[in-house]
């Protein structure tokens, strides 16, 4: 039993794994963690990131991704499914389960492929996945580009109940990019990748979920057109949610003159308009949630010049100080996008609240917290951030997963 | 001008390293062309002895490779050549490595030549020595603008008010960037002219697909390559319809004005972007070109050879 006890918004019991109680609470408990100061939210959830496990345990494992996870105040994750060896199975799907109950940390949950391979040519076992304990399908990284294959995977992940997380990018339009499309590509002499890629792709992606009735999720939404797509999809009653990635959020293209891979990502970092469109779609709502897309890579495949090396940088251990550093989205919505949004869009039980009966995660913030990023202090494989050294406000300072004070 | 003076006037360079002209003033290109024509006067001195030149090209190339060896010998250096044979763009790892190595062996000066745009400013931040840009991918080839406007200066006899086509494919070209930037700080007038699908609108630069009109009312009309493979990409149609509305034809020579000069980076496609007659008319300052690719970049070499000296 332990009794967190002080904190705003009130005061929270748990016992055996499940919040007993939560207000004004005088009982005695096993442990008492003093919140004084602190915000107590329901444990954080990153429905997007990337462990690399099976098969590139040296970008990071589901261990250290975990461990990332509750030392930057996250108690759930969804890992994609483009790990070393592809989730593209229940056997793949068993094994993350598996390796996350060994590490004992935050809850990681299973997205599954929705191709074979991510090859984009035959579904691949949705509902097998489905039963094993996926929780969304996605061939995050690649693309769907035959319409049809949506089309057919929306109707089929359909009858699982399950959502498609679409990483929308039309790759006939990005062929070797580097970087996003606009006056600071064309100086640096880089490949784009346009806006247009990405919100022509969201677009696709709404009318097929309109058309079949099926759940679309639209991962690293980074072009302010996207931001529209998805927005007019609302308004028709479309059953579509989106995510922004706490980079698009505060980033710019023009970081990329330095030709560093710290800023090489995909989606982009995009312009100043973009960040300020997708920052406003977070705000008010058009964009559900905030996720990491955390993508570990080992140093020497980031320490390459800028073309040869991989896209991705790592994101758990910063988020929550880059998103309550941003002051255009209020506190209660950031953590809306972190919590409550993810768990319905995965639909996670018991997640993402924070009353009696809920699952006991649990992250207590420190919205004052100031603190300084050193990426060689992340728990994470990965070191590629772009915040190093930068200042942040906010920060977890306990975190409570299933009952267990984790971080 | 003596050596010594040239070495005084060198200290007014402070870059440590020459990776494009994007960062370059307008005093530091006018002090470079001013230290290339001291260098063509110098006669017998070996102001660089027992400096290395690296010249390291993971892209193939004849002319600024050996331009470079013999800017440097000129000036008294030693040349080492490594060229890679596979110069794929994934040679990352062996980039840095490579790089680490020729550091201990003590060279001053590296002039690289990659494929990915940036790859110079990569290796100037593991290195001590000089980083010299010797073209790429499609973001800058400093040393070749540099040249390119020492010629004009040459042949024209001045760069002040002078107007620069460049004509061609611009948005795979580090040539056309270098010269865009380093004449914008001169404040000269640039067009650039291609179809669309070559000449990126985001260059905040004059555009214009009328290469007719373009020859009419420009003093220097530069040709850049065309890459064969542009046209499986789907760039343009066919070589033939290229020419027709962008190729320095014979016909289109004839409409030059008077004075205007013809320049071209090479290597040329004769009978595609540029005709025979007109690379060998007496418009075509080509060769001037190539000649003087030594000087400046021997300039280069000494002027970086300064810096904190």
């Amino acid at each position: 039993m332990i009794l967190v006890k002080g904190g705003r918004p009130f005061d929270v019991l748990v016992e055996g794994g499940k919040i007993r109680k939560v207000g004004k609470i005088s009982e005695k408990a096993d442990k008492t963690i003093d919140a004084k100061g602190l915000v107590v939210v329901p444990g954080l959830i990153d429905m997007h990131v990337h462990f690399r496990e099976p098969g590139r345990e040296d970008k990071e494992t589901i261990a250290t991704g975990a461990a990332a996870a509750v030392a930057g105040g996250f108690t759930s994750v969804a890992v994609m499914a483009n790990s070393g060896r592809i989730c593209d199975d229940a056997v793949g799907v068993v094994y993350v389960k598996t390796k996350s109950q060994e590490a004992g940390l935050a809850n990681v949950f299973p997205v599954g492929a929705v191709t074979k391979g991510l090859k984009g040519e035959e579904l691949a076992e949705i509902g097998k996945m489905s039963e094993a304990g996926a929780v969304a399908f996605s061939d995050d990284g690649m693309p769907i580009m035959n319409a049809e294959l949506m089309r057919r995977a929306l109707e089929y992940a359909k009858m699982f109940g399950k959502p498609i997380l679409s990483h929308c990018e039309d790759a006939t339009l990005t062929r070797g990019f580097v970087m996003n499309e606009g006056p600071v590509a064309a100086r640096l002499g880089l490949r784009g990748y346009p806006n247009a890629a990405e919100a022509a792709m969201a677009a696709r992606d709404c009318y097929l979920a309109a058309l079949t009735g099926g759940r679309v999720h639209l991962c690293h939404v980074s072009a302010r057109e996207t931001v529209e797509v998805v927005r007019q999809a609302k308004r028709q009653g479309i059953a579509v949610t989106a995510e922004a990635a706490p980079h698009h959020l505060m980033l710019i293209d023009e970081a990329l003159a330095s030709y560093e891979s710290k800023f090489k990502m995909n989606p982009p970092l995009r312009t100043r308009e973009d960040v300020e469109a997708v920052v406003k779609g977070v705000a008010d709502g058009t964009i559900d949630a905030i996720a990491s897309d955390h993508a570990p890579h080992t140093a020497e495949e980031k320490e390459q010049e800028l073309a040869a090396c991989p896209n991705g940088v790592v994101g758990l251990e910063t988020m929550l100080g880059v998103v309550l550093s941003i002051a255009e989205i209020p506190f209660d919505r950031a953590i809306h996008a972190m919590t409550v949004a993810p768990a319905r869009i995965l639909g996670l039980q018991g997640k993402g609240v924070l009353e009696a009966g809920a699952d006991a995660d649990l992250t207590l913030i420190d919205p004052r917290a100031s603190w300084t990023v050193d990426p060689a202090a992340f728990k994470s494989k990965g070191r590629s951030t772009p915040y190093g050294g930068m200042k942040l406000t906010g920060r977890a300072a306990h975190v409570i997963v299933g009952g267990r004070v984790c971080f | 001008m003596a050596l010594d003076a040239l070495l005084k006037r060198c200290r007014a360079w402070k870059h440590p390293h020459l990776l494009g002209t994007k960062d370059l003033s307008k005093d530091d290109i006018s002090l470079v062309l001013d230290v290339a024509e001291g260098v063509a006067s110098l006669t017998d001195v070996a102001p660089l002895k027992g400096k290395r030149l690296f010249n390291f090209f993971v892209e193939p190339s004849t002319r600024t490779k050996t331009s470079f060896a013999l800017a440097a010998r000129r000036m008294g250096a030693e040349v080492i050549d490594f060229s890679p044979s596979n110069s794929s763009l994934t040679k990352g790892e062996s980039l840095k490595d490579t790089a680490r190595t020729i550091e201990s062996m003590g060279v001053a000066f590296t002039a690289i030549r990659h494929s990915a745009s940036g790859a110079p400013a990569f290796l100037s931040r593991l290195v001590r020595s000089a980083v010299i840009n010797a073209g790429d991918g499609a973001n800058e080839h400093p040393t070749q603008a540099l040249l390119d406007l020492f010629t004009m200066r040459q042949r024209l006899g001045r760069i002040s008010g002078l107007r620069v086509a460049l004509v061609g494919d611009i948005t795979h070209s580090r040539v056309a960037r270098s010269n865009l930037w380093a004449l914008r700080k001169l404040g000269n007038e640039v067009t650039l002219v291609g179809p669309p699908t070559l000449v990126p609108k985001d260059l905040d630069a004059k555009i214009t697909h009328d290469l007719d009109r373009a020859l009419r009312e420009h003093d220097v009309v530069m040709m850049l390559r065309l890459q064969l493979e542009r046209q499986q990409a789907g760039l343009f149609p066919s070589t033939s319809e290229y020419v027709k509305f962008f190729g320095l034809t014979r016909d289109r020579l004839a409409t030059l004005r008077n004075g205007t000069i013809i320049m071209h980076p090479g290597p040329m496609n004769r009978g595609l972007e540029i005709s025979g007659e007109a690379a060998d008319s007496d418009r075509s300052v080509i060769l001037h070109q190539v000649a003087n690719g030594v000087a400046v970049r021997a300039a280069i070499l000494l002027l970086l050879s300064q810096v904190g000296a």
